[in-house]
């Protein structure tokens, strides 16, 4: 039985509508006009206890907006939603005490004070007792890695030990069902990497459900073998990753390390050429015909190394959205 | 019943510490709430205690428990909460199983405990120049008369938390809050006690909350004559008023709220 069930959701924002200079302003102060912006449009699907799922879209494409819904932030416009048997909206305490919500920009720890001092506080607000809190802080603390700066103030801690406290601090009620939106944003590579480890680590220990947003494909190919594409407030795709892929590149990408150099016209016919530096060329060739294009390229010039990959993640779903090819 | 008492203790300790980190700021907003003692000079300065129908030494005595009252009824609510409200702070509270308001609530408390030192020496200031020369009540009604004033704290937090309200229809409903503020300060009695108004005044002061604010508590406090079942009737009255239209705004305002910059 799914814990996340979504159907027809839609959501629109009433917002003014001004023209622009001093007559649109005057005519926006005597006769204000305003208008309905629908940023989600008949969104369904459904997600099964323990999945891992990326929800992936441009930014304004309407991923937060769903994830507001799905956590009861804000009253859908349309549709219906049911999160672990609950209506989102309702807020009632034991929907509350099921889920959680990460928002990457956001904070809810106490600025000036030490992480620590929040977390007596969200301990004392879900009803955890107090020796329960305290090894259930360790546990988290030691899966992330934290120690002193538990005890630090907020406002003196690097943002990835900052985010690691936020998450923290949104899992120590032992939520079933995280919605994580840009959890590693503005973080370094190796904090990201840290984060990601975390959060799979927390779904392999306590079958929790995790809907994710993210910037960085990294995340995504990491911690999810389920998308959902947004676009346009529109859902246009749902299921798995590697599919995903396949549907939607149906080329794979060659890099070749030549022995000496060629001008780019010299790889006409060959593919996409996707970057030519020095004696490095990358090309984009069609599934169909890539046996055919490497036998031509190994036979037509001086290939000290090649390989052949999937393109990027993140450069698939950027050529989608440029070529219009959504909707 | 435990729970929610190791919940009101975790917040307030947590928020005083909160509180102490500011705790400069907080005593400059103790001595910007002088305007009963700048009253008291003026008055005094005037001779007219006799036409406010008080001795000097009442006069005094009433305008050292206002200045009191006033700090112990500071509320900003509606400056925090917009300011959660515009900026996302307001969602992560959203989403625990507590009213936000606790938080806010507790917060005021803290910070109120965080200014007794200033208080008490500015009090004590006041006293040594003469305010108290004349004698001072009863510890018993100094002891009621607090306690009159943590319900006139509770119920002018009520009052602005009515209308924070605002803030899910105005992107700046703080402004509203600027409204009320000449007539809380004309007709709450930190200008002058209530009892020295004309009677068609006192008429219209007496028909809002404000001299539930401060009059009341302040007279009190000074060992003045009060209808004390009275007071606290009006002061009941006006909770079982605001209070269901607090909750009914809250969730109307829920209704519209779009959780910006979350």
């Amino acid at each position: 039985m799914a814990i996340i069930e979504v159907r027809g959701l839609g959501k629109s924002f009433r917002v003014a509508d001004k023209q622009p200079g001093l007559g649109g302003t005057l005519r926006h102060f005597f006769a204000r006009r305003l208008k309905d912006i629908p940023a989600v449009r008949d969104v369904s699907f459904s997600i099964e206890p323990g999945e891992v799922v990326g929800f992936l879209g441009a930014n304004g494409a309407g991923k937060t907006t769903t994830l507001k819904m799905l956590t009861g932030l804000i009253e859908p416009s349309a549709g219906a939603v049911e999160v672990a048997g609950f209506r989102p909206f309702r807020r009632q305490a034991s929907f509350l005490r099921t889920i959680t919500l990460v928002m990457g920009q956001k904070q809810q720890l106490i600025w000036d004070l030490p992480p620590l001092d929040s977390l007596r506080v969200n301990a004392a607000v879900y009803g955890i007792p107090e020796p329960e809190a305290r090894r259930r802080i360790e546990e988290l603390a030691e899966m992330l890695e934290l120690g002193e700066e538990l005890r630090r103030p907020v406002r003196k801690l690097s943002l990835g030990q900052r985010m690691k406290a936020e998450l923290l601090a949104a899992l120590l009620h032992r939520p079933s069902v995280l919605f994580l939106d840009e959890p590693t944003l503005g973080l370094d590579v190796n904090a990201q990497v840290r984060v990601r480890e975390f959060l799979a680590d927390y779904n392999r220990r306590t079958g929790a459900t995790v809907l994710l947003t993210s910037h960085y494909m990294g995340d995504i190919t990491a911690l999810c073998q389920r998308v959902l594409l947004i676009h346009q407030g529109r859902l246009f795709y749902d299921g798995s990753l590697q599919e995903l892929t396949q549907r939607l590149a149906p080329y794979r990408e060659v890099c070749c390390d030549l022995a000496a150099p060629y001008p780019p016209e010299a790889f006409a016919g060959f593919g996409e050429l996707e970057s030519l530096t020095g004696q490095r060329l990358r090309l984009l060739v069609s599934r169909e015909q890539l046996t055919a294009t490497i036998s031509r390229l190994l036979s037509s010039f001086p290939v000290l190394d090649l390989e052949v990959n999937d393109p990027p993640v993140e450069e698939i779903i950027g050529r989608l959205f440029r070529e219009g090819a959504v909707g | 019943m435990k729970r929610s008492l190791r919940l009101a203790r975790v917040l307030l300790s947590v928020q005083y510490a909160y509180m102490l980190e500011y705790r400069a700021e907080i005593a400059l907003w103790a001595l910007s709430g002088l305007l009963p003692l700048i009253m008291l000079a003026l008055w005094s300065g005037a001779g007219a205690a006799a036409d406010l129908s008080l001795s000097p030494a009442e006069l005094r005595r009433y305008f050292l428990a206002a200045f009191v009252v006033r700090q112990f009824t500071v509320v900003w609510v509606i400056h925090i909460f917009e300011e959660d409200a515009l900026q996302g702070r307001l969602s992560p509270y959203l989403l625990q199983p507590l009213h936000p308001f606790w938080r806010y609530l507790a917060a005021h408390i803290a910070e109120q405990a965080t200014r007794v030192p200033f208080v008490l020496a500015i009090v004590l200031a006041v006293w040594l120049l003469g305010a108290g020369a004349s004698g001072w009540p009863p510890p018993s009604t100094w002891l009621l008369g607090l306690l009159v004033t943590s319900l006139a704290f509770l119920l002018r937090f009520l009052l602005q938390s009515v209308i924070t309200m605002a803030c899910f229809w105005s992107e700046r409903a703080a402004a509203l809050e600027r409204l009320l503020l000449i007539p809380y300060l004309f007709l709450s009695g930190l200008v002058a006690p209530l009892e020295a108004f004309p009677p068609g005044l006192r008429r219209l002061a007496l028909a809002t909350p404000f001299p539930s604010m401060i009059d009341f508590p302040a007279r009190l406090l000074s060992g003045g004559e009060v209808d004390l079942l009275g007071g606290l009737f009006t002061m009941a009255a006006w909770t079982a008023l605001l209070l269901p239209l607090f909750l009914l705004l809250w969730r109307a305002g829920l209704r519209r709220y779009a959780a910006m910059g979350a």
